[in-house]
């Protein structure tokens, strides 16, 4: 079976279309780091400090009479949800102003007093002081840099700098993106949404990984077309891996979502947009950008060490030599016409070339790239 | 058959036999009937699916420097008074600073040998007939450490002694203290017995005074704070004012009677050798019993020898408990405590005066309790979760990739045995979230087989053989796949290294999910593979 027949779509001609929207989605991500900066954010309790509870009734609770007990307590914003036939009833409090110890209890004491003849036992609850509170928010900060930093180092190692900045910035987008949509829906931010961000952040990278070795390979064995026509074929050549691969985490996910409890609603529901948000970045947010940059005349996407590995067909290097391109393979004809021996012409202000020469005997500083080349190969 | 694939063959056996093996102690309804000598653990739940109480206090351990100075303040005092130094007064004026006046001048240099003697204080400023000390600075810091270190012992008395399986008790940073204490039903009982300074004294009762207007017999429990404002000023120096909590066991209104004592403790409970819970034999009321050690018994003799007719305080964290008169000499160095306890109240009370006083009393940051309900509840939404995703993610590789799709479904069901294993090998503990991070692995796990497939497909359509598009498709597909693993490791390292319980067991049993994925999906389905095409020539693929 195949979900996606082979498919001949323009992506990159889409590109300012998907560039706005993804403009518009990372926004609402970015409004909402700046609110949270400005502690205006629905954060959970785990940030900020606060109490939540769940208490089991004897008999069905009506909800506003629950809430007027809360408010008369002293609890005026607490929020109160109710489950199963209204005997379940989930009390969350922020910001604290009595000692922690004491928070449950007073909930508790409140509902017996309003419900005399309803009794009521706690069956979960957390209390957390603000000054935790404090901590797991620098912890969670530096969770985000850390795996962030890892992240971008690693695809930097793994790829040349423009795939890098490209891949990066699709990652950042995706998480962004997930961020606003929590935003706009007033979902509550806690440790385990933080958990999923950092999750999908590091998963959103696998359908760029994939589509980018595409084009990568694509580049080094189709070198007389155009970069535009090559990022396109690469995008619609493993398009239907892309979706397929979403699709089983997807599957998984929504799994997680539908029967996985309300503890893990809210982590189901951040992955769920981040795996959609992830494979449609691979392809337009990710792929565009590579395009977009592709820089000056001259300027390489891929490093000629790794075209110079690719066996060229004979006969091929003299129609590239001769055939109009662009820019990128312009660059290449030079390696590729030095390859087939021909006499380098003009000085290469890099020296490039050269290196790649060398590194084909395998002991110049480009060692080390061309060994990865290899294991690509 | 060749050589490379018998191995890998029985490689593969190997880790499923292993994982079987390991994995089967975990399901509940084998459990049972598995015999005695089969090797590897039941997996170790977390506290968000089995219930318990998860904790962190802060030792306030400034009260414990504070009550260190007070207490050298008072052997200033006493030193003096041996040494026939008439001071005009001593007095704690902060935290670290005790100031002290001496009547004669001619005394101030004794008075300073005392203070030297003591080795901890250093003097911070002298004018006159005053002068001021301050605690090291060093000694405050030992103090402070102490206090922590000695509140994790104290409270790891108490809850051994409280019978909870396989507490964790734990400093955590340089004045924290993490509990964890799984399956705990009684969970005010818990909270009690660990936030209890349980500061046992002894103090005798200042009957001389006279107050005016002499202090209330009982007050409304909201009006104590008014009765010492209100007596602030008239009580004597080296007096202090404490309540007792008296409960109308009929109304259950609560008062306070307040009692003038000295300062001064004549003994605390440091010296307590034993205590237990008794019935009163005078009113068949709960109480505590308890027995001195011979140093304690011996200053309970002399004091209430000293003091026949008077009446003594028993004071519990700055609560009275009984002020009884001492109608004889008590020589045998035992005594009880009485105070309207319940049965377990005195129990508790026992336990905790068993496992010795808090060195400073204890800040609550966090208390999450899961009540068995909750974790239960989550084990099957979680469950249910798992196998549902599983038949969705196994269903449809099967129908997308025909029979090659339930080749990567036997690595799917493998690599979630493996993983379970593999958790259950490494004493690695279950949460919630870990249970999401189970079925991640399976979505993820299955994307390295879809890379393959349809590299496999690629080749397949470029009219390459079917060894030869497998081969090319797993030797394609490798890179990308091992790529798009790093990074989800990466991030689960992170969370791994940062992350509060729970999120640990996502971390744990994500990476671990993905790394056994590796084998699974790369070793494992292509052992199936090779063995299907090494029988016959395979014309067509079924992929």
């Amino acid at each position: 079976m195949e979900l996606i027949k082979k498919t001949n779509i323009d992506f990159l001609g889409l590109r300012k279309v998907a560039f706005a929207i993804s403009l518009v989605l990372s926004s609402l991500g970015i409004i909402c780091l700046v609110m949270i900066a400005m502690g205006r954010a629905n954060m959970g309790i785990d940030f900020t400090g606060g109490a939540s509870a769940n208490l089991v009734f004897a008999k069905p609770v009506q909800l506003e009479k629950a809430r007027a007990a809360l408010d008369a307590a002293g609890f005026r914003d607490a929020e109160i949800q109710s489950f199963t036939d209204k005997t379940k009833l989930f009390v969350r409090v922020k910001k604290l102003n009595i000692p922690v110890e004491q928070v449950i209890g007073r909930i508790q004491a409140a509902f017996t007093k309003a419900f005399p003849d309803n009794p009521s036992r706690v069956d979960s609850s957390s209390a957390i002081g603000p000054t935790i509170g404090k901590s797991l928010q620098t912890t969670a900060l530096w969770a985000i840099i850390l795996s962030f930093a890892g992240i971008i180092i690693y695809i930097w190692f793994r790829f040349e700098w423009k795939f890098g900045i490209a891949a990066t910035v699709a990652t950042l987008h995706d998480v962004l993106t997930v961020l606003g949509v929590f935003f706009v829906l007033h979902k509550e931010i806690t440790l385990l949404v933080v958990t999923a961000l950092l999750t999908l952040a590091g998963y959103s990278l696998t359908d760029t990984v994939v589509v980018f070795d595409r084009i990568r390979e694509n580049l080094k064995m189709r070198q007389k077309e155009g970069l535009m026509d090559i990022i396109n074929l690469s995008i619609n050549e493993v398009l239907s891996r892309t979706v397929v691969t979403s699709l089983t985490v997807f599957l998984a996910v929504l799994s997680l979502f539908i029967f996985g409890g309300q503890v893990l609603h809210d982590f189901a529901f951040a992955m769920l947009c981040g795996v959609v948000v992830g494979t449609y970045s691979s392809v337009f947010v990710a792929s565009p950008i590579l395009y977009v940059w592709r820089g000056k005349k001259g300027s390489r996407l891929i490093k000629v060490s790794m075209l110079t590995k690719q066996p060229v067909k004979e006969g091929s290097a003299k129609s590239l030599a001769a055939s109009p391109v662009g820019s990128v393979s312009q660059s290449s004809v030079k390696t590729v016409s030095s390859e087939a021996g021909q006499p380098v012409s003009e000085p290469n202000p890099s020296g490039q070339s050269v290196s790649a020469q060398t590194s084909r005997k395998g002991k110049s500083a480009k060692g080390k790239k061309s060994k990865k080349a290899r294991a690509k190969a | 058959m060749n050589k490379s694939l018998m191995w890998r063959m029985l490689l593969v056996a190997a880790v499923v036999v292993t994982a079987l093996i390991i994995f089967l102690p975990s399901l509940p309804d084998v459990r049972g009937s598995l015999p005695t000598w089969w090797p590897g653990n039941k997996i170790n739940l977390g506290l968000d699916l089995q219930g318990g109480m998860h904790l962190i206090y802060q030792v306030e351990s400034d009260k414990a420097v504070e009550s260190f100075t007070g207490r050298l303040a008072s052997s200033i005092s006493n030193e003096a008074a041996t040494k026939k130094i008439v001071l005009a007064g001593v007095k704690q004026t902060s935290p670290t600073t005790i100031e002290a006046d001496v009547q004669n001048p001619a005394d101030m240099d004794r008075l300073l040998s005392i203070a030297s003697d003591l080795g901890v204080l250093d003097k911070v400023s002298q004018e006159g007939n005053k002068v001021v000390f301050a605690l090291k600075n060093a000694e405050a810091a030992r103090i402070k450490k102490n206090a922590v270190t000695q509140a994790v012992e104290t409270i790891r008395n108490r809850i051994d002694q409280f019978g909870v399986a396989e507490p964790v008790i734990v400093q955590q940073g340089t004045d924290q203290i993490l509990i964890q204490l799984p399956g705990v039903k009684d969970t005010q009982r818990a909270l009690d017995l660990i936030g209890k300074t349980a500061q046992l004294e002894f103090k005798m009762l200042d009957e001389t005074t006279q107050l005016t207007p002499p202090l209330p017999d009982s007050v409304p429990a909201s009006d104590a704070d008014s009765v010492l404002a209100q007596y602030k000023d008239k009580i004597p120096a080296g007096d202090e004012i404490l309540f007792q909590r008296i409960v109308d066991h009929s109304t259950g209104a609560i008062s306070k009677r307040p009692y003038l004592v000295k300062k001064d403790a004549i003994m605390t409970g440091d010296v307590l050798q034993e205590a237990r819970m008794g019935i009163s034999p005078r009113t068949k009321e709960a109480e505590v019993d308890f027995k001195l050690d011979p140093t304690g018994a011996r200053i309970f003799d002399q004091a209430t020898a000293a003091n026949v007719g008077k009446r003594m305080a028993i004071i519990l964290d700055n609560n009275v408990y009984s002020a009884p008169v001492i109608r004889e000499r008590i020589s045998g160095g035992s005594g009880s405590i009485s105070g309207n306890f319940t049965e377990a109240e005195a129990k508790d009370l026992a336990i905790v005066l068993r496992a010795g006083a808090l060195p400073a009393p204890l800040k609550p940051l966090q208390n999450l309790t899961v009540g068995p309900t909750l974790g239960s509840d989550s084990i099957q939404a979680g469950k249910k979760a798992i196998i549902l995703g599983t038949l969705l993610v196994v269903i449809f590789m099967a129908v997308y990739y025909k029979l090659s799709g339930v080749i990567a479904d036997f690595a799917v069901i493998l690599n979630v045995v493996v993983l379970i294993g593999a958790l259950a090998l490494l004493n690695a503990t279950l949460t919630l979230p870990g249970l999401a991070g189970i079925l991640l692995t399976i979505g993820m796990g299955v994307d390295s087989n879809v890379l393959i497939f349809e590299r496999i497909r690629e080749e397949l359509r470029t009219g390459k053989t079917v060894r030869a598009a497998i081969d090319g498709g797993y030797n394609k597909a490798f890179t990308t796949v091992l790529d798009s693993h790093v990074t989800t490791l990466i991030t689960a390292a992170v969370l791994f290294q940062f992350g509060t319980g729970p999120i640990k067991g996502f971390a744990v049993s994500l990476s671990l999910g993905i790394m056994i994925n590796l084998f699974t999906a790369l070793v494992g389905t292509k052992v199936v593979f090779d063995l299907w095409t090494s029988r016959k020539k395979l014309e067509k693929l079924s992929i």
